[in-house]
């Protein structure tokens, strides 16, 4: 007799948390969605009505949108591909032998506990224009004569949130790329160095092939998380300068809370996220292909 | 070139020295400059150019934090709620996943599929719907408009973590205990909790840090200064008055709200290493 699989039992033991993810996940999924095909109303309170597609061709003919998913694309892009070369660097440096190891494993995941938006204000401190850190660093290298007005400037504003959000996430990859590393079985590497590949065939041979399972989960998350990245551009420019850092979120996040359009917020977040599944299938598929071929 | 064997040459050691050190200091260094700035008096923070190491360094800047804001209040709202979450989260994901881990056929990897599928999405997607639903319910400024989203969206890591361990304890154990007539509440609390006791506790620690860490509903639903956060509460404190509040308190702030995070990473860095990956990689 094969055992039942949906007994009372187990239906009782999982309600919960169904209905916990139905409230919290599932409805307001589903109310985001209607909200993205209704137009708000302000002349007597609010009042939603249905729009039809109107909302997205307002989004096609919106520039602050394209500006926003460009911003976000940019800053995913970038973020995400600094984190896995740093982060594969880490990996290997930790899956050395050294003195010390065990404190070094701490301090290397110390950044990803930390809160992003607390340290946001830490990062925007660190570029601070006058006082600032980097400015200094800089300076005392002799790479720049002048302090440099980091977030004051598109370019580099970017280039800060890039720099905050890679020392934030790198340790994430890490994590995933040495657990990669520390399942790669040991006769393997002794073969290769019977065989007399050196360390430098052994890492692009062996071990990086090896690393491509979880190279892709890691990206896929990563991906998908920086695409929604709100708490360091919230604080560290809050969108600015002229809008050159705002993202995707953000920008669903003024509709919402700062010109009350509830509807056009929606349609903003609800693209956006289509886009990203889009993007990450697109990626997965590309990086899978490429990862059975090698 | 051809006579001696083909050996490796080992990776020099001055490099792996100056890799773990450059490693090390971009990890540590900017959190340790926010704990340089807080003892650091206040003429030596704006001065050019930068002074590196405070003289003397002085505990002005924690003392003046607690004058200034409410920041008792902050942190306290962040442990009650992060707490609460915490369990909720984990008695409810403990359940589901003790159910899970027995389950037999393609239903269980289905599941754990749309819990993995459902922790995938930005939270931007569920704020706004979440907001009308807190409003409508009155908990604007109530620590439950927290703690039941907080629980939810952290439900799919805790139950990876916890069925993967379930699924590894002797099903023979089970099975005594379902003969023995314990119901599913007891046989969890009494067997599965106790025997998966060091991944119950991971599963807690990471929830526990995304609570404390979490911005932009703690943001949007606790307007009232002293119901907030202390991340929500530091953050639009930075933003809104950056030159009102000085730096050296500001960095006093950053570093209280961050140390019990740095304590808990010291503590338990091979559990959370584990519990992250663990899911991750299953997959």
């Amino acid at each position: 007799m094969t055992p039942r699989v949906w007994t009372r039992e187990r239906m009782l033991s999982l309600l919960p948390a169904a209905l916990l993810l139905a409230l919290v996940v599932v409805l307001p999924i589903a109310r985001v969605v209607a909200l993205s095909v209704m137009r708000t109303e302000m002349d007597e309170g609010f009042r939603l009505e249905f729009a039809g597609l109107d909302p997205f061709v307002r989004l096609w003919q919106d520039g602050r949108w394209w500006t926003s998913l460009r911003n976000t694309a940019v800053f995913t892009a970038s973020s995400v591909a600094a984190e896995m070369v740093l982060g594969i660097a880490f990996a290997l440096l930790l899956h050395g032998s050294f003195r010390g190891r065990g404190l070094a494993r701490a301090i290397v995941m110390l950044p990803w506990a930390l809160p992003t938006a607390v340290m946001a204000l830490a990062w925007s401190w660190i570029f601070n224009d006058s006082f600032g850190v980097a400015n200094d660093l800089l300076r005392r290298l002799g790479l720049a004569s002048e302090p440099i007005a980091w977030l004051g400037q598109g370019g580099t504003a970017m280039f800060a949130m890039v720099a905050a959000d890679v020392w934030k996430t790198t340790p994430f990859v890490t994590l995933i790329v040495l657990a990669g590393l520390q399942a790669i079985p040991h006769e393997v590497m002794e073969a290769a160095r019977v065989d007399g590949l050196n360390a430098r065939q052994r890492l692009t041979r062996i071990t990086l092939p090896l690393l491509v399972p979880s190279l892709i989960v890691a990206l896929a998350f990563r991906m998908v998380q920086a695409y929604g990245a709100f708490d360091l551009v919230y604080v560290m420019t809050g969108g600015g300068p002229g809008g050159a850092t705002e993202t995707v979120s953000l920008y669903a996040y003024q509709n919402y809370f700062r010109y009350l359009d509830f509807g056009y917020g929606s349609a903003i977040a609800t693209q956006g996220v289509l886009i990203a599944i889009l993007l990450v299938l697109i990626v997965l598929r590309f990086t899978r292909g490429a990862g059975t071929r090698g | 070139m051809s006579g001696a064997p083909p050996r490796a040459a080992p990776r020099p050691a001055w490099l792996l020295a100056l890799g773990v050190t450059a490693m090390v200091a971009w990890s540590l260094g900017p959190a340790l400059w926010q704990a340089l700035t807080a003892i650091k008096p206040d003429a030596q923070i704006t001065r050019v150019p930068t002074v590196y190491l405070p003289q003397p360094p002085t505990l002005e800047h924690v003392r003046r934090l607690f004058e200034r804001l409410p920041f008792e209040a902050y942190l306290a709202n962040s442990a009650w709620v992060a707490t609460w979450a915490m369990l909720l989260c984990v008695a409810i994901a403990a359940l589901a996943a003790a159910a899970l881990a027995r389950m037999p056929g393609p239903g269980r990897l289905r599941l754990l599929l749309v819990l993995l599928f459902i922790s995938l999405f930005p939270p931007i997607l569920l704020l706004f719907p979440l907001y009308e639903g807190v409003r409508a319910l009155g908990w604007i400024n109530h620590p439950i408009a927290l703690i039941l989203p907080y629980a939810a969206l952290n439900l799919p890591l805790a139950v990876w973590v916890l069925e993967s361990a379930f699924r590894q304890l002797p099903r023979e154990i089970d099975e005594a205990a379902r003969v023995d007539g314990l119901a599913p509440i007891a046989r969890l609390w009494r067997i599965h909790l106790p025997l998966a006791m060091p991944s119950v506790v991971t599963a807690a620690i990471l929830v526990f840090i995304f609570c404390w860490n979490e911005f932009m509903l703690a943001l949007t639903f606790m307007t009232r200064h002293d119901a907030k956060t202390v991340t929500a509460g530091i953050a639009s404190v930075g933003s809104a008055s950056l030159f009102e509040i000085p730096w050296g308190q500001l960095s006093a702030a950053i570093v209280v709200a961050t140390l019990p995070l740095v304590f808990l990473v010291l503590l338990f860095e091979r559990r959370i290493a584990s519990g992250l990956t663990r899911g991750a990689l299953k997959g």
